[in-house]
């Protein structure tokens, strides 16, 4: 099942008649595991990365450190929750150290994210602080170095 | 009358032919778009773990010699290695010399056991190094054929055939270039009885050792009573993706060790040390980045040879190395002209299978240690070309 996945996760337009092909399996045997996977969330969903700024759209990330209060019972659930339904946080982890949660928050430009911090994030009942960390370039993506196509060339024919 | 500019030319030097595979080099230069399944190379970059310990150690002034035999922590980790992999025990203070890369030390293995007019046994087709390195010294190449038939596996009882009072040494090269045959136990064994009959020495290149996909490699050293007769030699170039760092091995009993030391020390000193701390490294911690790429590897081997089979070039399935070996004479066209039309017309390098030897005559080599999209592209290319040709 194992290689059936990673070839998916460098591909997930692969079809299963090449992941067949390459990892020795029937198709018919790729299908299952995949439909399987699919259905118990093993397969998460399939998804492209794009380049956007290289596509014309400006966007700005920002990883943003929030502070918060635990809430009796519910822990940091709740209040992650409450913050994780936003739309303009692409990512959210609990984290340990000095914060509490790590976001990543995509918005066009910085005033879009500066609001989001005002005005949505920071009111929130147990948010006791945060801390904006604007992301000025990217290096690395899901595994993809970024602009990494000037590395040196390998020659043509070697014995 | 011969030109002048030759006069300064030893013989020796002179009647090795010129490199096909510089000529395609050549060829293919400056083409636009081109695809090449030409290299003999990792399309992986050396794992960065690897690269970093070499870099670090830079900063901190490791920049001189290392003793001729290389630095004594990389022998004890090859050691070690090759004891865990292979059981075979090499000491690592008196069997062991690092070098640069595996062809330096396939050179100074046989320039250590070979006196002019030796004869030495290789299969054909074979890595275009063997033969000129075995005639430098005087040498004398004797070729045993292998075909698709036997997937091009070398036999013994070819060998046999071959065998002479002149015959010196049996070169292998297991897993193969070009042919991405790997010889099997049983076989091996079997060539073992004919080295100790006729008291044989075989120089045992196994630079493509962990890049076997079905079942395992033998390393023959480890077969009983081979390690006196053996001289192995490897190199971190095709397992770990190291090909520029210029580092291999050369293992064999102690008396040997010092007759290839001769050499080494005078025409190498010693293997650069960069290289020798990645090379520690890399047995250290680089046992995930291998197998990942051979994982890798695998599925890309499936996909040619099944896309080539397709396209209707006929091709056994390599079971080491990184190499399909097709054959093309179902185009009615030479290896050559095959691979030269290609080239100019859909701008795929492969490696016309005449220059690894008469047996490799009708069959190309195309290296699929280059990425997938590529592959599935020049394949696509391939069938386009095919189609028209035929």
């Amino acid at each position: 099942m194992k290689d059936i996945l990673k070839a998916l996760e460098a591909d997930p337009r692969i079809t299963p008649e090449k992941i067949a092909t390459m990892t020795g399996k029937a198709v018919d045997e790729v299908k299952k595991v995949i439909e399987a996977a699919e259905k118990d969330g093993t397969i998460v969903k399939y998804k492209t990365v794009v380049n956007w700024p290289k596509a014309g759209e400006p966007e700005v990330d920002a990883l943003i450190e929030v502070k918060v209060q635990p809430q009796k019972d519910f822990g940091f659930e709740a209040i992650a929750e409450e913050i994780y339904r936003f739309p303009e946080v692409r990512s959210a982890y609990l984290a340990s150290g000095t914060y509490d949660l790590a976001l990543l928050v995509t918005g066009r430009t910085m005033q879009d994210v500066a609001a989001f911090v005002t005005n949505k994030l920071s009111p929130i009942d147990g948010v006791q602080g945060t801390a904006t960390h604007f992301l000025m370039k990217r290096y690395k993506e899901d595994g993809v170095v970024y602009g990494d196509n000037d590395g040196m060339q390998r020659l043509t024919v070697t014995p | 009358m011969a030109d002048r500019r030759h006069n300064y030319i030893s013989q020796s030097v002179e009647n090795i032919p010129p490199s096909g595979i510089r000529k395609f080099f050549d060829l293919s230069a400056g083409v636009p778009g081109i695809i090449s399944l030409g290299v003999g190379e990792p399309d992986f970059v050396t794992p960065w773990h690897i690269s970093e310990a070499a870099i670090s150690s830079i900063k901190k002034g490791y920049t001189m010699y290392t003793s001729n035999y290389g630095l004594l922590e990389l022998r004890q980790e090859l050691s070690r290695h090759l004891d865990q992999r292979y059981s075979v025990n090499y000491d690592a203070k008196t069997e062991i010399i690092v070098t640069s890369g595996a062809s330096e030390a396939l050179d100074i293995a046989i320039r250590a056991v070979i006196d002019p007019g030796d004869e030495v046994i290789v299969g054909d087709p074979t890595y275009v190094a063997y033969i000129p390195c075995i005639t430098m010294p005087g040498g004398v190449p004797v070729t045993v054929p292998t075909t698709m038939d036997d997937d091009f596996e070398l036999k013994s009882s070819e060998i046999e055939k071959r065998i002479t009072p002149k015959t010196k040494a049996i070169l292998l090269g297991n897993p193969n270039n070009p042919t991405g045959a790997v010889i099997e136990k049983d076989e091996l064994e079997k060539i073992a009885k004919l080295v100790e009959k006729h008291s044989l020495v075989v120089i045992s290149d196994e630079i493509y050792d962990r890049l076997v996909y079905d079942g395992m490699h033998t390393c023959f050293a480890s077969l009983p009573g081979m390690k006196e007769r053996t001289i192995t030699c490897g190199g971190f170039s095709k397992s770990y993706a190291m090909t520029g760092w210029r580092v291999g091995y050369v293992c064999a009993i102690p008396e040997v060790i010092e007759a290839m030391m001769k050499v080494h020390q005078y025409i190498m000193m010693c293997a650069p040390i960069m290289g020798q701390i990645g090379a520690v490294e890399a047995l250290r911690s680089g046992e995930d980045s291998v197998q990942e790429m051979v994982e890798d590897y695998n599925r890309r081997r499936r996909v040619i040879v099944n896309g080539l089979n397709g396209i209707g070039l006929e091709c056994h399935m390599p079971k080491g190395a990184f190499y399909a070996f097709p054959s093309i004479k179902s185009t009615g066209m030479s290896d050559d002209e095959f691979a030269q039309k290609l080239l100019r017309q859909e701008h795929v390098v492969v490696v016309p299978g005449s220059v690894f030897g008469e047996f490799g005559v009708g069959h190309v080599r195309c290296c699929y240690a280059v990425a997938l999209p590529d592959i599935e592209e020049a394949l696509r290319r391939i069938d386009k070309f095919v189609k028209k040709h035929t």
